[in-house]
């Protein structure tokens, strides 16, 4: 496409149906303690 | 739902409900804003379209420009509608307990100004966890924790160095059942580092997965709240240490963490001076605390700090593309591998998935809540857990918070703080609102910077 640049795959409606084995890392152990942030967590499945 | 703004020089386009992230030329940026949802494709640009945008661009882009927003709604990529509300409605998850903070030390040796756990007593007294209590809580979460097999356990305070040796015999102790129980702990601890030497080092590089590393930035930023009993500060201490724990970790799998408030609302400055102390791995996070206090956030402070996440960002990838760049926990998002929806929409686990543990064994729903004798959820002691407050936290997701309906940011921080939505609005489906500007602005940033590295 010459207007737009898409830069991941756009699998958020995917990983609702097969995601949920709740192995990843609890995300306010990680750094935060004090402000909830999801998104820089990895998916355990992923590795 | 989409959400667009220019960063770092780009156009940027977020779908919500896709999770897709586009970065877009002028034309298609300007042309989304006479796109109204819900979006329905035709075979040419509508008129309207065609007649605001004329004065700027030319036809035959107008319509090339049209198509190809067409054919990304067409693949699920743009105006996604919502599917997860009709998951939301049938939640019904079945936690089990797969992560504890274990607080060791319910005192400190410093007196930061600041400390929501009152200067390490958090509100009942100073105490330590015997290694006993400790190790029943490592019984409680084999006990809890089902089929899951990655356990989490973070020795927090107070200071847990205060208490190194009990921490050391849970360790110990965890490692061992974990064998019996096909149980893989992971292990981090947090300290100010006054108490680190040589021989802590090597137990906790040995031992733990994470080690965050509490430290403001700038003498002068750290040492006005961060001071030892008599007054004096830490910084010129604990600089040393952490540098020489960061560097026998290979720069990596640490943090160091520091906290910004209304005496350095500058704190990408903090920030910057972190890296520049040769750390590579950083976490600078707003100050949470009530509006009577000096040092508070408040909404006077949004465009200040908004104001510094937009030029931490211009530095963190300026230094990215030099070579010498740093991670910024909060600039830290995956646009691939990231976690599932399933996981975005509840959420950090308090009070059901993530619980804390006081020094007497009594059950909290997250270390911001110990002390608060309403969230008593039982004791490891009695392997008792009150149902009715696991319910009450496994319920909440981010359909269960009517403010995050609209919001861009909701599934990038699943509704905010448990903790911070209750102390604050007495609801934790109600999330605390000044830090859901920092959220969305810092979420702006992350992504930004994800394209800027992507596109190169």
């Amino acid at each position: 496409m010459k207007h737009v640049q898409t830069l991941n795959s756009a699998n958020l409606k995917n990983s609702a149906k097969h995601g949920g084995c709740g192995e990843c890392q609890t995300s306010c152990q990680s750094a935060c303690k004090t402000s909830c942030t999801v998104a820089n967590q990895k998916c355990e499945q992923a590795n | 739902m989409i959400h667009k703004y220019k960063q770092l020089g780009l156009n940027i386009v977020m779908d919500i409900y896709s999770g897709a992230v586009h970065v877009v030329d002028d034309i298609m940026f300007d042309m989304l804003d006479y796109i109204n949802e819900p979006f329905t494709a035709a075979d040419k640009c509508p008129e309207n379209i065609k007649v605001a945008l004329r004065a700027k661009y030319a036809d035959d882009d107008i319509e090339e420009s049209y198509a190809e927003i067409c054919a990304l709604a067409e693949s699920g990529q743009l105006f996604t509608e919502d599917c997860y509300a009709d998951i939301a409605k049938n939640w019904n998850k079945q936690s089990v307990v797969k992560a504890l903070c274990l607080h060791v030390a319910h005192d400190c040796n410093l007196r930061c100004k600041y400390c929501f756990a009152d200067t390490g007593e958090f509100h009942g007294g100073r105490s330590l966890m015997s290694a006993d209590i400790g190790k029943k809580a490592i019984d409680f979460v084999i006990n809890n924790s089902g089929t899951r097999h990655n356990i989490e356990i973070d020795y927090f305070g107070g200071e847990p160095l205060m208490n190194f040796e009990a921490v050391k015999e849970i360790t110990e102790y965890a490692k061992e059942q974990g064998k019996l129980h096909d149980k893989n702990f992971r292990f981090t601890i947090t300290t100010n580092g006054i108490l680190l030497n040589d021989d802590i080092m090597k137990y906790i590089n040995e031992n733990m997965s994470n080690v965050v590393l509490s430290l403001d930035g700038r003498k002068e930023t750290n040492d006005r709240v961060r001071c030892r009993v008599d007054g004096s500060g830490s910084y010129d201490a604990i600089v040393p240490k952490f540098q020489k724990l960061a560097e026998s970790r290979n720069q990596d799998n640490y943090y160091v963490r520091g906290t910004f408030t209304a005496y350095n609302a500058d704190f990408a400055k903090d920030v910057i001076h972190l890296a520049n102390l040769g750390f590579k791995q950083t976490s600078v996070e707003p100050v949470v605390a009530p509006e009577t206090e000096d040092y508070a956030l408040k909404k006077e402070h949004i465009d200040i700090v908004c104001a510094e996440y937009d030029k931490l960002a211009e530095e963190y990838v300026k230094r990215f593309g030099e070579g010498r760049g740093f991670n910024f926990f909060h600039f830290m998002v995956d646009l691939d591998q990231g976690p599932c929806a399933i996981k975005r929409l509840s959420g950090c686990g308090a009070g059901h998935e993530y619980l804390a543990v006081a020094p007497n064994g009594d059950i909290y729903p997250c270390h911001q809540f110990v002390g608060n004798t309403d969230f008593i959820m039982g004791n490891v002691k009695e392997n008792t857990l009150d149902e009715n407050i696991v319910k009450r936290f496994e319920r909440s997701n981010v359909y269960t918070k009517p403010k995050c309906a609209d919001c861009f940011s909701k599934f990038y921080c699943s509704g905010g703080c448990s903790a911070n939505a209750y102390n604050f609005n007495k609801d934790i489906n109600k999330p605390y609102e000044l830090a859901c500007e920092f959220q969305k602005k810092r979420l702006e940033c992350a992504i930004a910077v994800e394209a800027h590295k992507k596109l190169g």
